[in-house]
């Protein structure tokens, strides 16, 4: 087998980068057919109510108008990867301000906006619950009365209110662990909610083709999760459902799930007609998702010597009215309690709870992020209880290669101590930082951080072409972090073609093997995989056909660069045949077309007499476990509080970077994304209603916001389970960079803040009290 | 309904006469009536940037300004930089850089660096910062995207 050759790790430009740069890039926004609608929503006013009814009749009466659709255009179907909850669109109640009650399609976006607006819903508003809090309250109302009857698939709290999730995990004997310690710290964190920001708004366009088949193009990060969710909530057979990524404007996990996809399709059916539906920016902020807010109590114990030792935790997220990822992100969450380091006692105790709001969802991170940054935050409380250095007393407790994971799977490699090293030393993190200008303070953190790739299931199918060209067909859709560009790049690499020689198609539920999303860090590691798999199957049949047709076994022969086979020894010595002449034999005489397929998961079974859990998803599916440090660097502003990022060193292990210029892209992102996170960006709900929708009033970090220069330090040390030594990297850096920011500031001024984000106020107020 | 007015302009060098009603936005009348669907709708509010085109050669939000006050201008979209097949040099530095990624962003963040560089021929890190602090992007952390506009500005300096 070759060794992973060019274009791996060459930092080629994007694929469709020259289309995005000249504006012929199309999104679903920009998708136009032929006597096409376009869609409007009306939204809930109410955070609780019964619906009572519809007047559509002035809508319908306005000139333009197509279609009207409403709870009365469907049944009681239901939608859900962990738990069948949510409708297409509300019907008989509304749990949300900002859910969509009816929808309308129209000739242009004016007349459907403007016909949303005189459509009448009629409420019987329902007392409602809006925190954590009141949802557990005796007595309070239900969100879902029917959850008892909701597909499950997870042993979840029947029974208990709001209560969707209660997950219980047990490792070694906390008790016992927590007499061992010499120093225990504990604090309750907070986080908030934290919007997406994707900048392409949720959009879709349905159309029925005369068989009945609807075709959906939508930005998603899913085409068979999108498919799924249409066919639970619509009733519709996956034979009649199609659908298509274009290009997508970012996800961040906002997009796993359906979005508006059901909602447009219903349009279609009931205008008969194509209907295009794009939310606008404060339908997206209001209608969509958020990271889970809630709260995290983190109690740590250690030994004078900087053991740890025993590990206790309680978290309560925010799921908002519908269950959407909210179990299995409480669920990963948990999973990182440790942290990446070896704790043997640990006992923790997870909740997801219904609320009138908004829904919380999957966003980069998926829980870790929040329980990084308490975690993290602990960690520095500890060293500085026990007078250590926060690298050191992180090293010392650093997992090491073959230790267990959590759940009791195996840790098949560790690079954290490195990743802590390299960090420390490029951060010159023993070096005093300079002195503070005048009404400035400065500081200095860090954070370690875990994260998981090789997460669920994906197939590929790669075939020879006429002409001698690859073609790769996955499910996988790049949401711009290069997917398709790396995909490309490992495929050619398997076949010794350049990368234009690649042809890896749109992604399309009609013709590409499952593949369940772009989530999870996954698609470099578990889609580069299957095309590897797949193209490997496909390389032995070229190899095949060329022995025979040069008259030579196979192991005489061998690829050579630009799609060729040549014989390496004997009296034929350099004979050779290109690939298009091993295609012409396999599709005209012998053997039929060269195709090859794979199919991977990864599977590794839970060791319930490591860690003892009820209430949990499995996590079977978790591969690998991928390590990192950032330390920060920050400068504070005595008299508004505000937090500057002079510095940030990211140190990732990345196993093998496919291309390097996007792996840094990614670490850079995911870093800016966490600072927005650290230090600004939060949903303020009050009484659920969404106070901050629009990008006025939520700010996510602009040019001026980002330091100079983040820098990043990619650890390759290829990884043994992928065959070109890939390792997921989109959602590392963003895990630990509240917690990297939150240490720098409690450096800086002498206190840790506890709550997400950091803002002004908060630090101003914690130098306040001093 | 409100009454529509008509209006000719210059967009990527060609001129349309289009009639709208005075409440249409640039960027509807660009996106929807004339297919030029580079110009980006990411807040309809003028904050993100997306939507940035160049009238009269000043970087302009197609989403805040209506298209019947704009009689008799030049507008310039993402669609009119490069030459046939030949990307402009802030398009092929953005290129170069490995500055795009999901691209939603990058017409405006494009336009709005070609109108930089046109003003200013030699701009500092922090030139460029100011320039587009107004454009947001959710993917790049904005370091690639400062190296692309410092690429076309060496590129482009005599």
């Amino acid at each position: 087998m070759n060794a992973p050759g060019a274009p791996i790790g060459l930092s080629l430009p994007r694929r469709e980068a020259g289309e995005k740069a000249t504006g012929a890039a199309l999104y679903a926004g920009d998708m136009v057919m032929a006597g096409m609608l376009h869609g409007a929503i009306v939204q809930s006013p109410h955070a609780h109510a019964r619906i009572l009814g519809y007047d559509i009749t002035e809508a319908m009466a306005l000139p333009g108008v197509r279609a009207v659709v409403t709870g009365d255009d469907i049944e009681f179907r239901y939608m859900g990867l962990v738990v069948k909850d949510e409708t297409a669109i509300a019907k008989a109640k509304v749990r949300y301000i900002g859910e969509p009650v009816a929808a309308v399609a129209a000739i242009d976006v004016e007349t459907a906006r403007r016909a949303a607006q005189l459509i009448e819903v009629r409420y019987q508003p329902l007392p409602a619950v809006t925190t954590i809090e009141e949802a557990l309250r005796d007595g309070a109302p239900l969100l879902h009365e029917d959850f008892a009857k909701y597909t499950k698939i997870y042993d979840a709290p029947v029974g208990r209110g709001n209560l969707l999730a209660h997950s219980i995990a047990t490792q070694g004997d906390p008790a016992k662990g927590f007499a061992m310690a010499d120093a225990v710290v504990e604090e309750t964190y907070a986080i908030a909610a934290q919007y997406h920001a994707y900048m392409e708004p949720c959009a879709a366009l349905a159309a029925f083709d005369p068989s009945g088949k609807v075709t959906v193009w939508s930005s998603t990060q899913s085409i068979f999760r999108t498919q799924a969710n249409l066919h639970e909530c619509l009733g519709l057979p996956m034979t009649k459902i199609r659908c298509i990524a274009p290009r997508v404007g970012g996800g961040f996990g906002g997009k796993s799930e359906a979005t508006i996809e059901p909602i447009a399709v219903l349009l279609a059916k009931k205008a008969r007609a194509p209907v295009r539906l794009v939310l606008s920016r404060n339908q997206d902020m209001t209608a969509m998702r958020s990271r889970h807010p809630g709260w995290i109590r983190l109690k740590t114990g250690a030994t004078r010597e900087g053991r740890l030792v025993a590990r206790e935790c309680e978290l309560w997220f925010d799921g908002g009215a519908y269950a959407d990822d909210s179990p299995a992100v409480m669920n990963f969450a948990l999973y990182f309690v440790r942290g990446p380091y070896d704790i043997p006692n640990v006992h923790c105790e997870g909740h997801a709870v219904y609320t009138n709001r908004m829904r919380a969802g999957a966003f980069r991170g998926f829980g870790n992020p929040q329980m990084t940054f308490a975690s993290e935050s602990q960690m520095d409380a500890l060293a500085k209880k026990l007078g250590m250095d926060p690298i050191e007393f992180r090293i010392k407790n650093a997992l090491p290669k073959g230790a267990r994971w959590f759940g009791g799977q195996a840790v098949t490699e560790s690079t954290l101590v490195e990743a802590l090293e390299t960090a420390r030393d490029r951060a010159g993190w023993i070096k005093p930082l300079a002195p503070a200008p005048l009404g400035k303070r400065r500081g200095r953190g860090v954070a370690a951080m875990a994260h998981s790739s090789a997460f669920l299931s994906t197939g590929a199918i790669v075939r020879l072409q006429n002409d001698g060209t690859i073609a790769v067909q996955v499910g996988a859709v790049d949401i711009g972090q290069g997917s398709d560009t790396a995909l490309a790049q490992m495929a050619a690499s398997a076949f010794q073609l350049p990368v234009e020689q690649i042809n890896l198609a749109t992604p399309d539920t009609d013709s590409a093997p499952y593949n369940s999303g772009t989530n999870a860090s996954r698609v470099t590691f578990m889609v580069g995989k299957a095309v590897g798999e797949a193209a490997f199957k496909v390389r032995d049949q070229i190899i095949e056909h060329a022995a025979a047709m040069l008259g030579v076994t196979r192991d005489e022969v061998s690829l050579a660069p630009g799609g060729r086979v040549v014989v390496t020894g004997g009296s034929r010595r350099n004979a050779e045949v290109s690939f298009a002449d091993v295609a012409a034999r396999s599709i005209w005489a012998v053997g039929g077309p060269v195709t090859g397929s794979s199919a991977v998961m990864a599977s590794h079974a839970m060791d319930k007499s490591h860690t003892k859990m009820s209430g949990w998803l499995s996590f079977e599916a978790v591969g690998i476990y991928t390590f990192g440090a950032q330390v920060v660097e920050v400068e504070i502003d005595e008299v508004t509080g505000a937090v500057e990022i002079m510095r940030a060193v990211c140190v990732h292990d990345v196993g093998r970077a496919i291309n390097p210029g996007a792996t840094v892209g990614q670490i850079e992102g995911g870093f800016a994304q966490g600072l927005g996170y650290g230090l600004f960006e939060d949903m303020v709900f009050e009484d659920g209603r969404l106070a901050n929708p629009s990008f006025m009033d939520y700010k996510i970090p602009s040019a001026l916001e980002v330091p100079k220069k983040i820098e990043c330090v990619l650890i390759e040390k290829p990884e043994a389970s992928h065959p070109f030594g890939a390792r997921g990297i989109g959602e590392p850096p963003l895990v630990g960079a509240a917690a990297a920011i939150a240490n720098a500031v409690a450096n800086a001024i002498g206190k840790s803040i506890t709550r997400l984000p950091l803002t002004p106020e908060r630090v101003l107020r914690a130098m306040l009290e001093e | 309904m409100s009454e529509r007015v008509a209006v000719e302009f210059k967009v990527n060098g060609a001129t349309h006469r289009v009639s709208v009603p005075a409440t249409r936005t640039l960027m509807a009348v660009l996106r929807d009536d004339l297919g030029l669907t580079g110009t980006k709708n990411g807040c309809e509010q003028g904050v993100c940037g997306s939507c940035t085109v160049l009238v009269d050669g000043a970087p302009a939000r197609a989403c805040l300004a209506l298209a019947a006050t704009l009689p008799g201008v030049e507008i310039v979209t993402v669609e009119g930089l490069a030459q046939g097949d030949t990307l402009s040099p802030v398009q092929q530095a953005f290129l170069d850089a490995g500055a795009i990624q999901c691209g939603f962003c990058m017409p405006g963040m494009i336009i709005q660096a070609t109108a930089l560089l046109t003003e200013n021929k030699r701009p500092s890190d922090d030139d460029i910062r100011h320039s587009i602090s107004g454009n947001l992007c959710r993917c790049s952390g904005y370091a690639k995207v400062i190296e692309a506009i410092s690429l076309a500005a060496s590129r482009l300096a005599p």
